[in-house]
């Protein structure tokens, strides 16, 4: 029966893909050796190790469209532009929008419509050198399909001061699967603060985004990237992160999932240089039959590097959580330090979380560590608050949001911070 | 004020409390002592509802309410207040943010609106003042990386913020030196009034010395087993309590 539906569903896609108007403007021999790749690995089922708690085929069942899009309207782009201070790029229905964008940018600030850059060398130099097809089907399927997104350009020695915050935010009347993905380039000494966030408007329709983000970061270059992740109980989200990063640059990632039926995050990051910083934090709140999957890789390739990751979960209903956290430590990557935490809540009986902490290391002289924590809210704590004239359930909300400040602390811009503060809120209501 | 009548209480099975009676008038401070395992730590437990303790017998009657019938927050905010043997350390939650939130749900209760943040900004500077707490710490998570005398300190803040009726201090002596004995003690006497009660439980005398009750009482295998006035503690700090157990015949 599992290879059977395995075979359904891939051919389904490869079917529907077939018979569809597919974009070409990654230019058609790289569409078609990414479709090759596809086709040879398929959609994952449940016996492929990476993908083995999610259950993909089965939120593919049933008709799917390439192309099920309603038009956004303008106040819907207005409610999910929730950043007052920010350089807005509007990605609706996997197309960039430059109507509804921001159009006057800083120096040294460049932003293409993705299906517009192959001409520019610079994207001709990075554009899928990084996401390898044969990776992950995922990447594979993204590189022959993708709809759009934007190129980012950000010049040497330029400091964007002002947040880029990328929307997309997609509307949908059938069920559709979309791909897009945005290119981040930072030249020598740049910085850039990032922010994606996906959003959908809120239908019956089922939506499969499959998004990808390449990011370079030159030598010395700053990164702060953030994605929030918010597309309610009829988003499913592939979200796919791959980040290079040069001597002496600083990544640093914050992935806040607040809702989304499926959301698998596969979260790369190659350590290319020496003398390289990198940190990821992640939080995630499930509850009802959400499914949220953190995938991350950290690869240390030189030595003297640093990286630091916290990945943080409250799981409740019959929702389930999965952390898979690799790192390599590669033979001459020596004087590298590594951390890593998972911890997460438990709030119901029938919830899961499934964590993995994974270690390769190589190298002799190195301080890598990681844990994992998986329990109930402390009792001791309840009552303590309790008996200050706290009511039990307030008592519970204060304590999920200590246990999630850990992580929203990270966040580094005020007014996000805010309202991811506001939205953590109202989801312990 | 509060009314003990043959409270017994056990846990996982096991009786520890066997027929409690104590009453209580206000303007009073009453100490409970007695040697370790004699059951003082439960009986603070059970005034203060924790839910492991099963109550088997006997009532607690608090100003005219039964007191084991409300939950842990609706006794706190009927004016019970525990000073904990060991204060819980809650990173990530404020010690402002927590008493505000208390002091909000104890008004809701008693059917006040939430306090002026101006107001309640002035009352933390007022009553940090009586346990002599750094502002610093008023503002750090709830007892985080307290050492033992900020955490007891901590917990008289806490009480003089709430302004409870009665208020039990379980072994609020434990871990503690000889100045911020004086500063916790000190602390106790300034908010002592002919409308609230306390009352102190230690194994010590020490701490007597510096909040002064109206009666002692021996607890002694879950019951009490003597009561006199003050003095009785210090007989007790002299002869130790194996005199009680040739007194009570055990």
């Amino acid at each position: 029966m599992e290879t059977l539906a395995k075979i359904s569903t891939t051919e389904n896609i490869l079917k529907l893909i077939e018979g569809s108007a597919v974009p070409s403007w990654m230019g058609i021999a790289q569409q078609r050796s990414a479709l090759d790749a596809f086709s040879l690995v398929g959609i994952p089922n449940r016996k492929s190790e990476e993908y083995k708690y999610v259950n993909i085929e089965l939120l593919l069942k049933g008709n799917f469209s390439l192309s099920g899009f309603d038009k956004i309207t303008n106040q819907q782009l207005e409610t999910a532009a929730f950043l007052k201070d920010a350089i807005l790029i509007v990605v609706e229905n996997g197309v960039y929008n430059k109507t509804h964008s921001s159009s006057s940018l800083p120096k040294g600030l460049e932003i293409v419509d993705i299906s517009e850059a192959s001409s520019n060398t610079i994207f001709q130099e990075h554009f899928a050198k990084y996401a390898a097809i044969n990776s992950d089907p995922f990447i594979a399927l993204n590189t022959a399909l993708a709809l759009g997104g934007v190129f980012v350009h950000v010049a040497k020695n330029a400091v964007i001061e002002t947040p880029i915050h990328i929307i997309h935010l997609s509307s949908i009347s059938e069920n559709t699967i979309l791909n897009y993905r945005n290119l981040i380039v930072l030249e020598e000494n740049a910085q850039l603060t990032l922010i994606e966030s996906y959003e959908k408007i809120d239908s019956s329709a089922k939506l499969f985004g499959n998004a990808l983000t390449e990011i370079v970061v030159a030598a010395s270059a700053i990164v702060d990237h953030y994605k929030i992740q918010d597309e309610g109980d009829s988003g499913n989200l592939i979200s796919t992160t791959q980040v290079i990063q040069k001597k002496q640059s600083n990544f640093s990632t914050h992935v806040f999932t607040l809702s989304g039926l499926m959301v698998r995050n596969n979260l790369t990051i190659v350590l290319d240089d020496q003398h390289i910083e990198t940190q990821l934090n992640g939080l995630y709140i499930t509850n009802g039959n959400q499914v949220v999957d953190n995938h991350t890789l950290v690869d240390h390739r030189k030595p003297n590097c640093n990286s630091t990751e916290l990945y943080k979960g409250i799981i409740e209903d019959k929702s389930s959580a999965t952390f898979n956290g690799k790192i390599y430590v590669r033979k001459d990557a020596q004087k590298t330090n590594a951390f890593q935490s998972n911890k997460n809540i438990l709030l119901s009986d029938d919830g899961t979380i499934n964590t993995k902490p994974q270690l390769e290391i190589y190298a002799d002289d190195v301080k890598c560590s990681h844990g994992t924590s998986t329990g109930k809210l402390d009792e001791d704590k309840i009552f303590y608050l309790r008996a200050r004239g706290i009511s039990e359930a307030s008592a519970k909300k204060l304590l999920m949001h200590a246990f999630a400040s850990e992580v929203v602390d990270t966040v580094k811009v005020e007014a996000l911070k805010e309202y991811i503060e506001a939205n953590i809120s109202k989801r312990f209501e | 004020m509060l009314s003990i009548k043959n409270l017994h209480a056990s846990i996982d099975g096991k009786e520890i409390l066997r027929g409690i009676n104590l009453e209580i008038k206000a303007g009073e401070i009453h100490a409970i002592m007695g040697p370790n395992g004699s059951g003082k730590s439960t009986l603070s437990a059970v005034l203060a509802g924790r839910a492991e303790y099963e109550v088997t017998e006997g009532e607690v009657i608090f100003n005219g309410k039964n007191l084991l019938e409300l939950s842990p927050e609706d006794r706190a905010r009927e004016g019970v207040f525990l000073a904990f043997q060991y204060p819980v350390e809650i990173p990530g939650v404020s010690n402002i943010n927590f008493l505000k939130t208390a002091l909000n749900e104890i008004r809701a209760y008693k059917g006040l609106g939430p306090i002026e943040a101006k107001d309640f900004l002035a009352l933390v500077k007022e009553k940090q003042k009586l346990v002599e707490l750094d502002g610093k710490l008023a503002n750090r998570s709830v007892n985080e990386g307290f050492s033992g005398g900020e955490k007891k300190r901590n917990e008289i803040f806490q009480m003089a913020m709430l302004e409870p009726q009665l208020a039990i201090l379980d072994e609020t002596d434990s871990g503690l030196d000889i100045d911020a004995l004086r500063i916790v003690a000190g602390g106790v006497n300034k908010l002592k009034s002919k409308d609230n009660a306390t009352v102190v439980i230690t194994h010590y005398q020490r701490l007597l010395d510096y909040i002064v009750p109206d009666v002692v009482h021996v607890l002694y295998k879950g019951k009490i087993v003597k009561s006199g006035p003050k003095e009785l503690a210090l007989e007790l700090e002299e002869k130790g309590y194996d005199f009680i157990k040739d007194e009570i015949g055990a």
